[in-house]
């Protein structure tokens, strides 16, 4: 079983509905295309190493898609503050790192809106992108 | 010079209260030591050889007297009484504990100092002309971008796991110093029609696959950096190979899609980039440009360093090497260098430190540069205290006059303390400056760029030396291959990749073939004005390699 991790910490998997996974070789020019009609967008991280995924999810987000957004695969707490930014809603981990990492770790990073030099450099954030 | 404010002063202590925390996971298991690696290379930390060691960042080069005292301090307290100057103006302590850190990191933090992308996939300190708002030769000073981009790609939410490492450089003026065609993202200031933008150059470095940077935009606006510098990496995050390291860099993900198609994935990205940024960018950069104006300059009576020059042949010699012409006639910029023959290159001991520290609080208007050969500035020197500059430097070691010439060596830690090494480099250094002033053809041979690495890496950029050293392993032996011309590029020659020689050499042999080669270029000149650079290029290869293995053949 996963866990998923929201900034108030860690729920139980509460999604029922068409989720589309996009995997992290994805092209670019086919992503509006493939999440036009999710209830939820899973960004998939085979390993926590592979950033791509952080740059997949503001590109869901540049599509046009205003729906849930999921990170999911073994990212670890410290990218917690990363996903967030990059247009995630939330994070889906695997058990085995929910058991090391504890909530209060994951917590410690839901203060992802502070010291942000991109914020304060007018980007305006990959809400701003939905046109 | 850029003074912290508020808000990095609260981003620098909640990074490193983070970093604290990231240490004690490892330590009570939350974090693997998988997990941990890239955690402790985005802060700087490196596990070597012999033990971790701390490279702290000297943004865009520049140090204050303070911020010079606090590394004197850190060696002190934290090494063995010495930090080692790269040549991607970082600084490297050697010898630091793991638990330690934390509490060097908190010390750094009080002058504004960090070590925060100095290692791992993420974007790098970027680097910047040495000379930079001080050199009589700029179209616009680099430092202010430099900073914006420092800003901008710190703890950047989706750059911090790139596919490798990625190195951004910036040069003001026309003469590159540095070396911006060896750079994943080389950016060059220029003027077009009253307007200031960049040349952006792509898919440079060295390593095991040398390749000099391509042209991505011949003009791009300044306000525009940020976007298009966020387009390419996000095309490169993409698109850059993670299934083999040493073919992760950026260079080849151009070299294998071609700069066409590389160039297009980038402006589809800055289409989608572009509006999401507001321009206030460019608020705060005006605020940051406000930051590195020139300090005020004093009126001196500069002629005493022309009357001193005639009277003193030993400061003569020294200032004829060192000293640089500054924006303002009446000042100049004095180059230290970290390169003592017999000494590590661009070692420099915590006495060193505190001494340049002081220079610099009285003479220097409290300014050090740190350049990308491993050299000390002091960008900004009244004429009138230049001999007094030269007495104290001379009492503190530091007076040697060989900036530009062969004892002047770069050189990578090699085998003395790099994991990845596969032959010593600063003990050959060492021995190649030391010999050639021993025999004292140091300065008849004259300017000369003479580069070595330790292994393929190229850390020492030596495929960019007049004449560079790779020291590789051949079954068991230390073996050194020789390159000749190399270049960093200026004004008149672009950049340009040294030529392999032949066979390598062992490594008491190098010695007696750089002898050959040298011997052999001084008989050869067009005169003591043209350089060894200048006689390759008019000579070719064939008479320098003739010398260089002529015993080796003499012997067969
Ligand atoms: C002792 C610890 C060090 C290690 C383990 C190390 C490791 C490496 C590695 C593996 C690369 C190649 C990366 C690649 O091409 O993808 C590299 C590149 C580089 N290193 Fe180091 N390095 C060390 C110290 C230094 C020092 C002391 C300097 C400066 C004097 C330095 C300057 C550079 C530069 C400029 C490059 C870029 C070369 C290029 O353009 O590809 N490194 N380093
Ligand atoms: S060139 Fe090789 S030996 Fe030298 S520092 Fe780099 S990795 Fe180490």
């Amino acid at each position: 079983m996963s866990v998923l991790v929201r900034d108030d910490g860690f729920h139980a998997e509460d999604f029922d509905g068409l989720a589309v996974e996009l995997a992290p070789t994805t092209a670019p020019e086919e992503i509006a295309a493939l999440v036009a009609n999710a209830g939820l967008v899973a960004v998939r991280f085979d390993s926590f190493a592979d950033g791509r995924g952080f740059t997949l999810g503001r590109l869901v987000r540049t599509a046009g898609y205003t729906g849930r957004l999921r990170a999911r695969g073994p990212l670890i707490a410290d990218q917690y503050a990363m996903a967030r930014r990059a247009g995630f809603d939330e994070v889906e981990i695997p058990a085995e790192i929910a058991a090391r990492q504890s909530e209060a770790d994951w917590r410690a990073r839901a203060d992802w809106q502070a010291h942000d030099y991109r914020k304060r450099l007018g980007y305006k954030g990959c809400d701003s992108l939905l046109a | 010079m850029y003074q912290h404010n508020a808000f990095d002063q609260a981003f620098l202590r909640n990074r490193n209260t983070q970093f604290r925390a990231q240490v004690e996971r490892r330590l009570s298991g939350s974090l693997t030591e998988d997990e941990f690696k890239p955690l402790r290379l985005m802060n700087g930390v490196y596990l070597q050889l012999h033990a971790y060691m701390l490279r702290a960042a000297i943004p865009y080069g520049t140090l204050s007297a303070d911020q010079m005292r606090v590394l004197a301090e850190v060696a002190e307290r934290w090494d063995r009484g010495y930090g080692h100057f790269t040549t991607r103006q970082n600084i490297q302590f050697n010898w630091v504990a793991l638990t330690d850190i934390p509490d060097i990191l908190d010390h750094m933090e009080t002058v504004g100092l960090h070590a925060i992308q100095t290692s791992g996939n993420c974007i790098r300190n970027t680097t910047t002309d040495a000379l930079a708002g001080a050199a009589a030769d700029e179209i616009a000073d680099p430092r202010p971008y430099a900073e914006l981009i420092r800003q901008w790609s710190t703890d950047h939410a989706e750059f911090q796991f790139l596919p490798r490492k990625f190195k951004i450089a910036i040069t003001g003026s026309p003469d590159d110093r540095a070396a911006i065609a060896a750079h994943d993202v080389g950016l060059q200031l220029v003027e077009q029609g009253g307007e200031i933008g960049f040349r952006v150059l792509v898919g440079g470095g060295l390593g095991r696959t040398p390749m000099l940077a391509q042209e991505l935009r011949p003009f791009l606006p300044s306000a525009e950096l940020l976007p298009y510098l966020e387009a390419i990496l996000s095309a490169y995050n993409l698109a850059g190979r993670r299934d083999n390291k040493y073919k992760a860099r950026i260079k080849i993900t151009v070299f294998e899609h071609g700069i066409d198609t590389f160039r297009q994935a980038v402006e589809d990205q800055f289409a989608r980039i572009r509006p999401a940024y507001t321009g206030e960018d460019q608020q705060l950069l005006a605020e940051i440009a406000a930051q590195f104006t020139l300090p005020d300059l004093r009126e001196n009576m500069a002629e005493y360093d022309a009357t001193t020059r005639k009277v003193d042949p030993l400061y003569a010699a020294w200032a004829a090497q060192a000293v640089s012409a500054h924006k303002r006639a009446d000042h100049a910029s004095v180059t230290v260098a970290l390169k003592v023959a017999g000494e590590e290159p661009g070692d420099a001991s915590a006495d060193q430190m505190r001494a340049l520290a002081d220079i610099a609080a009285r003479y220097g208007y409290n300014e050090l540069r740190i350049t990308h050969s491993q050299n000390v500035v002091l960008p900004h020197v009244a004429r009138e205290d230049l001999p007094a500059v030269h007495a104290a430097l001379l009492r503190a070691g530091l007076a040697a006059a060989n900036m530009g010439k062969l004892s002047d060596i770069i050189a990578c830690p090699g085998m003395d303390y790099c994991a990845l090494a596969t032959a010593r480099s600063i003990p050959l250094a060492q021995e190649i400056a030391q010999h050639f002033q021993t025999i004292g053809l140091e300065d008849e041979i004259g300017a000369l760029n003479l580069k070595i690495s330790g292994c393929i890496n190229a850390c020492g950029h030596h495929h960019l030396g007049h004449i560079g050293i790779l020291g590789l392993d051949r079954a068991g032996a230390e073996n050194y291959q020789i390159t000749i011309g190399g270049h960093e590029g200026d004004s008149t020659h672009p950049a340009a990749i040294g030529e392999k020689m032949g066979p390598g050499f062992a490594y008491e042999a190098v010695v007696p073939a750089l002898e050959r080669l040298l011997r052999a270029y001084l008989e050869l000149r067009n005169g003591a004005e043209e350089t060894f650079l200048e006689a390759v290029r008019r000579l070719g290869l064939a008479p320098f390699r003739a010398a260089l293995y002529a015993e080796v053949s003499d012997a067969a």
